[in-house]
């Protein structure tokens, strides 16, 4: 069993596309000499000159040049570094990639990637910490995947490589030391379909990137005190999988919803909404949602901590949902 | 430089045409025809045309909100330009778009844009993108006096300063940023002067005389095509109608619109074709009833097309929608 880390997952991805694919290249700060600042494009170190190109800090002109790449027919691929950054170029994402093809009625395709780390972890406060989908989500006019390990990692970034459409992914930073079981052949994950990361008939808990993995660290937890829990890992955002969803609410009849980034108005929000639209009488108790607090990122290890939801609120919002 | 009659004939029509797809879109706007709000080109016509007849059909522009006028001339089909502006199904963009969203990548253009400066970083990639596949292609970017005061503008000036990208950059200084006049809005006389800050050549030119303006941006396109890089043209020119049709137009006189008039671009070509006798009266008069001819057809076609389906809406998002939720 072969294992790389889920930062080599990323490289490992974009090689082997960009050996298949003439047009794809990619761009950002510190790729060409230092392989990207979490070691993301180590494989392409030394590889495709001319491809791998280091910029300028300009975000409106690094997302909205994929625009411009992929209507002449290229497949641009933009390293974000950090998702807070986009908001510094929003203009080029929410104005330009998320509606040109829709404005255009539908001319061209807009074959590009944006891809950096999101989340939380290592003390960097309230500009370098945060997840910013829910907003991608809301916004239509683009693909949402967060993978969060290896396997995950390479078959949805290589799906990616190879779609018709904009896709931004979103890689957790403390995620990318991560190693994990990855085959040498080749495979591809299709985007809207959820993997079922534990199974378990007592609760349901949906979640996403490093919620999954504090989620089955709560589950294990909760086998112990007899309680069995099902993990489901959407992997795509946008679009999502309402069938694994709606299929495992209907075994369990308890849903909690766990995510890193804010509680008010984040995505569990929208899936709760549509749960119980859907699967009212099938629901046993109202469902619950952890998320972080409505706070910007704190700095201080003690006051990150805090506002950063981890398994032990995964395992409450459980015991919680089954009344226990 | 000397000119074939043909080619002086060409840019005399092409200006006469933007400006007769104009005057109806104003006149169908007034009349309550078209929903939205119309951007006109009136008096600019001569940047669009003189820039892009230096172009072929696989090079790209990108445009703005005042973009009829980059469409027709990069050659726009102007029956589907009006059934847009209609909101029709047969537009160029099925009724999604409207005025200021129109794209036609048949003939490279990669898009008009609501947002002043929005097609900066767009027209900086398509430059970025040619220059890693290797073509020859150039992209001409149209914009504003307003979008050259834009974070994207100097992200972009840099940005295909230091690649060598074949990005023309076409300031059509109006005079104008909706109703801010430029000199209470930009820090330099000529827009122009912005290049040395990035290293690139710059010019200012007469942007109402086309012949002017095709030679500046001809030496422009060669110098992109043998990879030395961008420049950037501020072609001076003067909007004679408002920011939009209907606005309001305390923010200038219309003594100071009046004296711009006889300086404009199609009569003062006209004026000189007819001095060299390139231009008869009656070749005068055929090119604007042929005009008038096409746009009567264009607002025909409009008018008898359909309006798209209520759920075509939900049609165009993404090549490949499954699984997303409507």
């Amino acid at each position: 069993m072969r294992e790389i880390t889920f930062a080599d997952a990323v490289g490992e991805a974009l090689a082997e596309e960009m050996e298949r694919d003439p047009t794809i290249f990619t761009y950002g700060q510190g790729l060409v000499k230092v392989g990207g600042i979490f070691g993301a494009y180590k494989a392409l170190l030394g590889k495709f000159p001319g491809r791998v190109i280091d910029t300028p800090i300009s975000e409106e002109v690094i997302y909205g040049s994929t625009v411009g790449a992929a209507l002449v027919g290229m497949r641009p691929v933009a390293e974000f570094m950090f998702a807070d950054f986009l908001f510094v170029g929003f203009q080029s994402v929410a104005l330009q990639i998320q509606k040109i093809r829709y404005m255009s009625g539908g001319q061209g395709k807009l074959r590009l990637v944006l891809r950096g780390a999101d989340g939380v972890g290592s003390s960097l406060a309230a500009q370098h910490s945060e997840s910013i989908e829910t907003i991608l989500m809301n916004i239509p006019g683009i693909k949402v995947i967060i993978p969060c390990t290896p396997y995950d990692m390479k078959g949805l970034m290589k799906t990616a490589l190879r779609s018709d459409d904009p896709v931004i992914c979103f890689e957790h930073k403390m995620l990318y030391k991560m190693k994990g079981f990855v085959p040498e052949e080749e495979y591809l994950i299709p985007f809207g379909v959820a993997d079922i990361k534990r199974r378990g008939n007592d609760a349901t808990v949906v979640t996403m990137s490093r919620m999954v993995h504090e989620s089955l660290k709560a589950a294990g937890e909760l086998e112990n005190q007899g309680i069995s829990v099902e993990v489901i890992d959407l992997r795509t955002l946008v679009p999502w999988d309402r069938k694994t969803v709606f299929e495992s609410v209907k075994k369990t009849g308890h849903l909690v919803i766990a995510h890193e980034t804010w509680k008010r108005a984040g995505w569990g929000a929208e899936i709760a909404s549509v749960v119980q639209e859907k699967l009212f009488d099938d629901l046993d108790a109202p469902i619950l949602r952890v998320g972080g607090k409505n706070v910007p990122m704190p700095f201080s290890p003690s006051l990150q901590e805090y506002v950063t939801p981890h398994y032990d609120d995964v395992v409450s919002a459980v015991k919680k949902v089954l009344s226990k | 430089m000397e000119y074939s009659k043909d080619f002086l004939l060409g840019l005399y029509r092409m200006m006469v045409r933007i400006r007769e797809f104009e005057e109806t879109g104003e006149k169908l706007m007034l009349g309550g025809k078209l929903p939205g709000s119309l951007h006109q080109y009136v008096g600019e016509e001569a940047i669009a045309v003189g820039a892009t007849a230096n172009l072929r059909n696989d090079d790209y522009i990108t445009s703005t909100h005042r973009g009829h006028g980059h469409m027709i001339a990069k050659g726009a089909n102007t029956q589907k330009m009006m059934a847009e502006l209609y909101g029709k199904s047969t537009g160029y963009c099925k009724g999604k778009g409207g005025s200021m969203h129109m794209m036609d990548l048949s003939i490279g253009v990669l898009g008009a844009n609501g947002i002043v400066g929005g097609g900066l970083p767009i027209a900086t990639g398509a430059g970025l993108g040619i220059k890693v596949r290797g073509t020859d292609q150039v992209v001409v970017a149209f914009f504003g006096d307003g979008g050259s005061n834009t974070g994207a503008f100097h992200e972009s000036l840099n940005f295909c300063a230091i690649y060598k990208l074949p990005v023309i950059f076409m300031v059509e200084n109006n005079k104008f940023a909706t109703t801010t006049r430029v000199e209470e809005s930009t820090s330099v006389e000529n827009i122009s002067d912005r290049a040395a800050g990035y290293t690139i050549p710059g010019f200012s030119i007469d942007g109402n005389d086309v012949i002017e303006v095709y030679e500046t941006v001809k030496e422009a396109v060669k110098r992109a095509r043998a990879g030395d890089g961008p420049t950037l043209i501020e072609a001076k020119t003067y909007r004679l109608k408002g920011h939009f049709v209907g606005d309001s137009r305390a923010y200038r006189t219309q003594e100071e619109v009046d004296k711009f008039w006889p300086h404009e671009p199609i009569r003062r070509l006209g004026k000189k074709l007819r001095q060299s006798g390139v231009l008869s009266d009656g070749e005068k008069e055929r090119i604007e009833q042929e005009t008038k001819k096409e746009m009567e057809e264009a607002v025909k076609f409009a008018e008898e097309s359909p309006l798209p389906l209520p759920e075509d809406a939900l049609k165009d998002l993404f090549v490949d929608d499954s699984g997303y939720d409507y």
